[in-house]
């Protein structure tokens, strides 16, 4: 078990900028995950810490000790690959020791690891197969078990799960979790599924251009995102944005769009409560209220899309000239072209700055 | 009751027993076309195959009839125990077989020696890039496009400095040099189609230069080693130039002793030896070819490493 602590790295693939001034601090234990879309650097961060590019400026520590430089076997880690990345040619057993065959483990033990690893794996009766002879998803697990038996101190993992079926991802990924509860060993996850990131994660940086545009647990990054991007980025269907401008009248604050009005009084701003300007507001779906066409609202609107989920429903609304999503209770039967009134759940919803995209 | 009939089998015909595509003929003027060029090209080709092998079945008696074409009376495979052991390549008169084992000595050392340091080159390339791995890479395949011609004189000096001039050792060096460019593009585009996050995954698991090597690239390369054996094996036995000038008197390769061997006369020319000489020289590559054409293919095909 280790930290990993980063500081100012810089690192640069030919010309180009890829991290810049990274700071990143992971604890000893924690489940981190980099989310973010393709193109963020956070794969070039994983590797970096891996040792597998050189970075060009900054420090990267591990367990207090700085391995900048360091060959990647001696950094006390364990990678798992997306394309998992099992040598062809041997067996799932000698898969899993080469790595401690290269170090000169003694048999007994390199049989003893691999055992165990197998078995919290459910690989025991596959270990004298060739990779060649797996599924998709046994083969994960070959490489989950490859990085298992080397006993590191922190496991990267970059997109294990992206070549599986949706299926066996869910599978996996609980599978993953248990096994981090187990383990309790350092985890660098990193993903472009914000599913992924949000049940596994006991930390979430998520990062854009080359930065973390923020870090902290799944339920701070989701109730309370610093800006439109990370908004955006987690949740399914993602937030509705809209614009607007916000307005005091007398002692109550008020969020007005043509189709749409809301009391923002008791929005817990960043910082003090701005004057009249103008804001976008961030409905998570799940955060709307529907309600009868005569009662009072905060806007009306007129379904113009039903998808029904099983578990529940998402209705599209045309609010004004806009397009909003809604989660509801898949019992309450809702028509295309019905007018509703919607309520927007003032305690959740998110305030954006119309220029800048940061949190008000 | 026509119309009633027609409709109907469309479904329970389809139901009851699969519908056969109905059976090209094999006799359309096209066909014929291709089959009679087919043929015409073929007969082409092995004339002076057939022309050879009955030569070198008669005696001078028979050949001097001048029948080309003609089977031989009473085939004898004198002119064949005569060219492997006792036909005269300039004064010795100790047969082609002197050849046969020097060109052996020659092909063996080259063609392992070439395949290594090419697999290794294009491993090296592929993974470990350095630098001024483009730039090395560009020089490298510019020597498969320089005519050898103009290597000879500067590599006899270089060679005689050395003292390797003229001595086995001296060829195969040659050998492997000359065959380092095209060795190391077949294997750096092999070793290109393999997944980088398997040397990567090497790499943490503490695999160093070697050792990812010969413990995983290696065994996965197979299919191009074959490629690569038959390429070199060939192309070193049918050598000529570079045996002549570079193998010395006492290492020259078959091609150079069958040229010897038939230039070589005294008094009348024996047709059928020279013939059976030529057909012994051309066995193993041909051999080669028949045994390993299907291996060639595919190991041409198999780019991809599927990981």
């Amino acid at each position: 078990m280790a930290s990993v602590s980063i500081e100012q790295l810089h690192v640069r693939l030919g010309q180009v900028d890829i991290l810049k001034d990274m700071d990143l601090q992971v604890s000893d234990g924690e489940f981190l995950v980099l989310l973010g879309p393709s193109g963020c650097g956070k794969s070039t961060l994983l590797h970096s810490i891996a040792g597998l590019l050189d970075v060009h400026d900054g420090a990267i520590l591990i367990d207090g000790k700085d391995v900048t430089w360091t060959d990647p076997k001696d950094r006390s880690i364990g990678m798992v690959f997306q394309s998992y990345a099992l040598y062809p040619t041997m067996s799932v057993e000698r898969n899993m020791s080469f790595g401690l065959r290269i170090n000169g483990t003694p048999r007994a033990e390199i049989d003893k690891r691999v055992q165990r690893a197998a078995a919290m794996l459910h690989l025991t009766p596959l270990l004298g197969r060739k990779p060649a002879q797996l599924s998709g998803g046994q083969r994960q697990r070959v490489a989950i078990g490859r990085a298992l038996v080397r006993d590191a101190g922190v496991f990267l993992f970059d997109e294990p799960l992206s070549n599986l079926d949706a299926k066996l991802r869910h599978e996996l990924r609980r599978e993953l979790k248990q096994l981090h509860l187990e383990l309790g060993t350092t985890m660098i996850y990193v993903t472009h599924d914000q599913t992924e990131a949000m049940t596994l994660a006991s930390r979430i940086a998520v990062m854009l251009e080359g930065r973390i545009q923020q870090i902290g647990t799944p339920g701070e990054v989701y109730d309370r995102p610093v800006n439109r991007f990370v908004a955006g980025f987690l949740g399914s269907p993602s937030m509705n944005f809209l614009e607007g401008s916000l307005a005091q009248e007398g002692e109550r604050l008020h969020w007005r769009s043509p189709a749409l009005t809301v009391d923002v009084t008791d929005y817990a701003f960043a910082a003090t409560a701005p004057a009249a300007r103008k804001a976008v507001l961030g409905l998570r779906p799940e955060h709307i209220a529907l309600i009868d066409a005569g009662q009072p609202a905060d806007g009306r609107a007129t379904v113009s899309l039903v998808e029904p989920m099983g578990a529940n429903v998402v209705l599209w609304l045309a609010l004004g000239g806009e397009s909003i999503a809604v989660h509801t209770e898949s019992h309450t039967p809702h028509r295309r072209g019905d007018t509703l009134g919607v309520r927007a759940d003032v305690r959740r919803v998110s305030l954006f700055d119309a220029g800048s995209g940061a949190r008000l | 009751m026509a119309a009633a009939a027609s409709a109907r089998p469309a479904a329970g015909a389809a139901a009851s027993r699969p519908r056969l595509r109905p059976r090209k003929p094999w006799s359309t003027p096209a066909r014929l076309g291709i089959y009679a060029f087919l043929l015409i090209s073929a007969v082409f080709f092995l004339l002076p195959l057939y022309v050879m092998l009955v030569t070198s079945l008669k005696t001078m008696d028979e050949i001097r009839l001048g029948a080309i074409f003609a089977l031989p009376g009473s085939p004898r495979l004198d002119a064949w125990v005569q060219a492997w052991s006792s036909a005269c390549t300039g004064l010795e008169c100790r047969g082609i077989q002197v050849g046969f084992w020097n060109s052996v000595k020659i092909v063996v050392p080259s063609t392992v020696a070439s395949i290594f340091v090419g697999a290794l080159n294009g491993y090296a390339l592929a993974f470990w890039r350095s630098r001024w791995a483009g730039w090395l890479f560009g020089v490298l395949l510019m020597g498969a496009f320089i005519p050898y011609q103009v290597f000879l004189y500067p590599l006899v000096r270089g060679l005689a400095l050395f003292g390797l001039f003229g001595s086995l050792p001296g060829i195969v060096l040659i050998h492997t040099v000359f065959g380092m460019p095209v060795m190391t593009l077949l294997f750096r585009n092999y070793y290109a189609a393999v997944p980088q996050e398997l040397f990567k995954a090497a790499r943490i698991d503490g695999g160093g230069f070697w050792r990812i090597f010969f413990q995983l690239m290696l065994p996965m390369s197979t299919p191009i080693l074959i490629v690569a054996v038959i390429l070199q094996a060939t192309n070193i036995w049918n050598d000529f130039i570079l045996g002549l000038v570079f193998a010395g008197r006492e290492n020259l390769p078959m091609t150079v002793q069958l040229n010897n061997v038939i230039n070589s006369t005294t008094g009348e020319r024996l047709y059928n030896v020279n013939m059976a000489a030529t057909i012994l020289t051309s066995m193993v590559p041909l051999l080669i070819y028949l045994v390993s054409g299907r291996w060639f293919v595919r190991g041409i095909a198999a780019g991809a490493v599927k990981g």
